[in-house]
C-alpha cells in the first residue's frame, strides 16, 4: 500500500514531463518545488495587457463557460428524454407520451440553439482571448475539436429531422434520428472535455526550448485524464437535466395532480435520476483517486489539505485559512482521504505544501465548490433514493407511486436546481483549482491572455448579453409549461 | 496535406459558410425588408425555409475556425488579436440572429412580443454580414502590420482598428451583405415557385433583380476602394495571370443569372447566382495567393504541424463518411418537394 503513494508522488512529475530527455533539464521528484523547476513557463514577450485585463478575461471566459454548460447539458440529456418519451408512446399508444416528446424537443430546440450561439462564442474567444494559448495548444487540442464538430453537426442535422420530421419520417426512422440526436450530443461532450482534461494533464508532445515540437495529435487527445473526466461530465448531465425536469413537472403535477402527462414526465425522469446519479457518485469516486494520483494540488486545494501527511482526514466544510495554512471549522474524519483516495488509510496524500505558494490555486474558492458539489451530490442520491424506494412500493404493495406523494413532489421540486449549482461547482474545482495554469507545468494563464486593452468592455457586453438570453429562456420555458398544463 | 491544401479547403469552407449560412443571413434582410400586399406571407416563407437548416449550415464557420487553430495555430492567434473587435462585434450578432429566431419560432408567446423577436432576428441577420465583411476586409487589405520577436514569434503590431476600420472594408461588409441577400432572394423565389406561390416567387424575384444591380454597384466600389486601400489585393485582383478569366466568368454568370431571372427562369437562376458567388469567393481566395493576412503571413508560416498535417485527412475522411450522407439526407427531406 506504501507502493501506491510513492507512485503518486512520482508520476505527477512524468505527467508534467514529457520531453524532459529532450529539454535535458534534470527531473528533481522529490523537491518541494518541482512543477516550478521543470519547465521554462512560455512568456509573452509584450504585454500590451495589466492585470485587470486578464482578470476581464478570465471572468468572461468563466462567464461564458458557465453560460453555455447550462445550454449545453440540455442539449446532451433533454434529447435522450424526448427519445424516451416517443418510445413510449410507440410501445403503449399512450397519447399524453407522444404529446410529451412534441413538447419537450419545442424545449429541447430552444435550449440547443443557445447552446449552439454560445459554443460558437467561446470557440472564438479561445483567441479573441488567449491567443498564445491557442498558438501552441491548437495543434494539440485540434483532434477532439474537430471530432466535436462532426459530432455538432451530425446533432444539428438529427435535430432538424427530428423537429421537422414529425409529418415526413416513419416513426422508426423519426425515433432514429432522436436517438442520434442524443448520441451525438454525448459525443460532442466527451470530445470537447478531451481538451479540458488535456489542459489538466498535457501530453503528446516534446517540450524543447519553451516550444511544443513532435506533436502526437492522438496521443493528445486520449491523455490520462480523459477518461475519468469524460465520464463525470457526460454523467452530470443526465443527473443535472434530470432533477431539473423533475422539479417542474412537479411544480407542475402539484398544481394538477392528474395530469396524465406530467405524470409521464416525472416517471421518466426519475428513472434516468435513478440511474443516472449512484454512476455519478462512483464516478467521482474514479475521479478523486485519480486526482489524488496526477492532480495532487488540485486535490489538496479542493480538500483543503495544507500539509503532505499519512493518514490524512477527509474534512468535510470548513473554510481554508491560507495565512494561517489552515483549514478551519471543518468536521474531520481521520484517515478517510487516504482511504478514499489511496484505498489504505494509512497512504500519504499530498498536500499544498508539496508545490511553492505561487503555484497555488485560489484555495478558499476550489474548496467551498468542491464541498458545495459534494453536497449536492450527496443530496440528489438521496433524494433520487427516496424515490426509488417510494417506486418500489408502489410496486409491491400498490402504494400511490411517488409522482401522487405531495411530500416527494415537494421534495423534487427543492432538488430541481442541485444538479446544476453542482456542475457549476465542480467546473469551477476543475478551472479555479488548475490555476496559475492553463496548461499544467507548462503555461501561465497570465501568459496566455491577449494584449487587447479594456476587456472589461467585452466582458460586461457579454454578461448583460448572456443574462438577458438566460430570463428570456427562462420566461419561454415557463411559457411551455404552462402550455402542457392547459392541454392537461 | 500540404499546408495549401488546407487552405484551398479553408476556401471551400468558406464558400459552402456563403451558399448556405450565408442565404440564412439574407433571408433576414428580406424579414426586414418585407413589405407589399404580401407582407407577412414573406415572413412566413422565410421561417420556414430557415428553420430545420440554420443551425447546420452554421457548422462551416465553426469547421473554419477549427481548422485555423488546429492547423494555422500562429495565423489564428495573430487574426483573432488584430481583429478582435469586428469578431466580437459579429459573434454578437450571431448570438442575437440564432437566438431571437427560436425566440420567434417556439417562445410560444403572444403575436405582438414574436413580431419584436422577429425584429431583433432581421435587424442581427442585417448586420452580422457587414461586421464579417470587415473581417475579410480586415484580413485582405494588406494593412494588418506584424513583427517577429527573437523567438521567432509572430505577433501583430499595428493596433486593433488597422485594416477593419477602412472604406474598402466597409465596402466588403457592404458587398457581402449584398450577395447574401441576392443568394436568399433567389432561394426564396424558387421555394415559393415549388409552393406554387407564383405572386410570393415574384416578390423575391424582383428582389433578386434589384439585388443584381445593388452587388454590381457595390463590387465596382469595392475594386475602387481597394486600390486606394488594399493595393496587394487590386494587383493580385486585376494583374495576376488568372485574374480577367476569373472576373469575365463572374460577370458572365451574374448577366445570365439575371437574364434568367427576367424571363422567370427561377431554378435556372438560382444556379447561376451560386456559380456567380461562388466565383467571388473563389477570386477572393485566389486573390489572397496562399496568405492568411496579406501581404506578410502565408501559411507557410502559420505554424502547421507536420503531425496534424498528416492527420487531418483521416479525420476529415471519417466525418465526411459520416456527414455528407446525413446532410444529403437532411436537404432532401426539407428542400425538395
Amino acid at each position: 500500500m506504501v507502493v501506491t503513494s510513492a507512485v503518486a508522488r512520482q508520476d505527477l512529475p512524468r505527467a508534467r514531463c514529457d520531453g524532459e530527455h529532450s529539454s535535458g533539464r534534470k527531473l528533481t521528484p522529490d523537491s518541494s518545488d518541482h512543477v516550478a523547476g521543470l519547465t521554462i513557463p512560455i512568456q509573452v514577450e509584450y504585454k500590451g495587457s495589466g492585470m485587470d485585463d486578464l482578470l476581464a478575461a478570465r471572468s468572461q471566459m468563466a462567464m461564458s463557460l458557465a453560460f453555455h454548460i447550462l445550454f449545453a447539458i440540455a442539449g446532451m440529456a433533454m434529447p435522450l428524454l424526448m427519445v424516451l418519451a416517443e418510445r413510449r408512446h410507440q410501445r403503449t399508444g399512450d397519447p399524453a407520451a407522444l404529446e410529451l416528446a412534441k413538447r419537450w424537443a419545442k424545449g429541447t430546440a430552444i435550449l440547443f440553439a443557445v447552446g449552439a450561439v454560445s459554443g460558437t462564442v467561446l470557440s472564438f474567444e479561445l483567441g479573441l482571448l488567449w491567443p498564445e494559448f491557442m498558438r501552441h495548444a491548437g495543434p494539440l487540442v485540434g483532434m477532439p475539436f474537430s471530432l466535436e464538430g462532426f459530432a455538432f453537426f451530425l446533432e444539428a442535422i438529427f435535430l432538424g429531422l427530428y423537429l421537422y420530421g414529425w409529418q415526413r419520417l416513419s416513426p422508426r426512422v423519426h425515433l432514429a434520428t432522436g436517438i442520434g440526436v442524443a448520441a451525438c450530443g454525448l459525443l460532442s461532450a466527451i470530445f470537447v472535455t478531451s481538451v479540458n482534461a488535456w489542459m489538466n494533464e498535457p501530453t503528446g508532445f516534446d517540450f524543447v526550448d519553451g516550444e511544443f515540437t513532435r506533436i502526437r495529435p492522438w496521443q493528445a487527445m486520449f491523455n490520462d485524464a480523459f477518461f475519468s473526466q469524460a465520464l463525470h461530465v457526460s454523467l452530470s448531465a443526465y443527473v443535472a437535466v434530470a432533477f431539473v425536469v423533475m422539479g417542474i413537472h412537479a411544480w407542475a403535477l402539484r398544481r394538477n395532480p392528474t395530469s396524465a402527462l406530467h405524470r409521464t414526465a416525472f416517471r421518466l425522469a426519475l428513472g434516468l435520476a435513478l440511474v443516472s446519479t449512484p454512476a455519478q457518485i462512483v464516478s467521482g469516486d474514479l475521479s478523486s483517486k485519480h486526482i489524488a494520483r496526477h492532480q495532487p494540488v488540485k486535490l489538496a486545494a479542493a480538500e483543503g489539505l495544507f500539509e503532505t501527511q499519512t493518514r490524512a482526514p477527509l474534512s468535510i466544510g470548513g473554510l481554508p485559512d491560507v495565512e494561517a495554512r489552515e483549514l478551519r471549522y471543518a468536521i474531520e474524519i481521520p484517515g478517510a482521504l487516504s482511504f478514499m483516495t489511496f484505498s489504505d488509510v494509512d497512504a500519504e496524500v499530498a498536500g499544498l505544501d508539496s508545490v511553492a505558494p505561487e503555484l497555488w490555486p485560489p484555495v478558499g474558492v476550489v474548496h467551498v465548490a468542491f464541498q458545495i458539489m459534494v453536497a449536492c451530490g450527496f443530496a440528489m442520491l438521496a433524494v433520487a433514493g427516496l424515490g426509488g424506494l417510494a417506486w418500489i412500493d408502489a410496486r409491491w404493495r400498490g402504494r400511490p407511486p411517488p409522482w401522487e406523494r405531495r411530500w416527494y413532489l415537494m421534495l423534487a421540486l427543492l432538488a430541481a436546481p442541485l444538479g446544476l449549482i453542482a456542475i457549476e461547482a465542480g467546473w469551477t474545482v476543475t478551472e479555479v483549482g488548475r490555476q496559475p495554469w492553463v496548461i499544467v507545468g507548462y503555461m501561465k494563464t497570465a501568459d496566455a491572455v491577449t494584449p487587447m486593452p479594456q476587456l472589461v468592455v467585452p466582458f460586461v457586453g457579454f454578461t448583460l448579453l448572456y443574462v438577458f438570453l438566460g430570463v428570456v429562456v427562462l420566461v419561454l420555458l415557463k411559457n411551455h409549461v404552462l402550455a402542457t398544463e392547459g392541454k392537461r | 496535406m500540404t499546408a495549401m491544401h488546407v487552405f484551398a479547403l479553408l476556401g471551400v469552407a468558406v464558400g459552402l459558410y456563403v451558399l448556405t449560412a450565408g442565404a440564412d443571413f439574407g433571408g433576414g434582410v428580406w424579414d426586414l425588408l418585407a413589405g407589399g400586399p404580401r407582407r407577412e406571407r414573406q415572413r412566413e416563407l422565410i421561417a420556414d425555409a430557415i428553420a430545420p437548416i440554420w443551425e447546420v449550415n452554421h457548422i462551416w464557420m465553426i469547421f473554419v475556425v477549427v481548422m485555423l487553430f488546429s492547423v494555422f495555430p500562429d495565423g489564428f492567434a495573430v487574426v483573432t488579436t488584430a481583429l478582435h473587435i469586428p469578431i466580437v462585434l459579429a459573434l454578437v450578432g450571431i448570438v442575437l440572429r440564432g437566438s431571437a429566431f427560436v425566440f420567434r419560432a417556439y417562445g410560444l408567446q403572444p403575436n405582438q412580443t414574436r413580431a419584436r423577436w422577429g425584429q431583433v432576428f432581421a435587424w442581427a441577420s442585417a448586420a452580422t454580414p457587414v461586421f464579417l465583411g470587415t473581417i475579410v476586409g480586415g484580413v485582405s487589405s494588406g494593412a494588418i502590420e506584424l513583427r517577429w520577436d527573437q523567438r521567432g514569434i509572430v505577433h501583430p503590431s499595428s493596433g486593433f482598428l488597422t485594416g477593419w476600420t477602412t472604406p474598402f472594408a466597409l465596402a466588403v461588409g457592404g458587398f457581402a451583405l449584398a450577395l447574401f441577400a441576392l443568394l436568399a432572394a433567389v432561394y426564396l423565389a424558387r421555394e415559393a415557385e415549388l409552393g406554387g406561390e407564383s405572386a410570393l416567387a415574384d416578390d423575391f424575384r424582383r428582389r433578386a433583380l434589384l439585388t443584381e444591380l445593388v452587388a454590381f454597384v457595390l463590387a465596382l466600389v469595392v475594386l475602387w476602394r481597394a486600390r486606394i486601400d488594399a493595393p496587394q489585393l487590386y494587383a493580385n485582383l486585376l494583374q495576376a495571370p488568372w485574374s480577367i478569366p476569373a472576373q469575365l466568368l463572374t460577370a458572365a454568370l451574374a448577366g445570365a443569372a439575371i437574364v434568367g431571372l427576367l424571363r422567370n427562369r427561377l431554378m435556372l437562376a438560382r444556379i447561376l447566382v451560386m456559380g456567380q458567388v461562388a466565383c467571388v469567393v473563389l477570386g477572393w481566395g485566389l486573390a489572397m495567393d496562399g496568405h492568411l493576412l496579406l501581404p506578410d503571413l502565408h501559411v507557410d508560416q502559420a505554424g502547421a504541424e507536420p503531425a496534424v498535417l498528416a492527420a487531418l485527412p483521416w479525420v476529415l475522411l471519417g466525418g465526411s463518411l459520416l456527414f455528407a450522407p446525413a446532410l444529403v439526407w437532411l436537404f432532401r427531406v426539407f428542400k425538395q418537394a
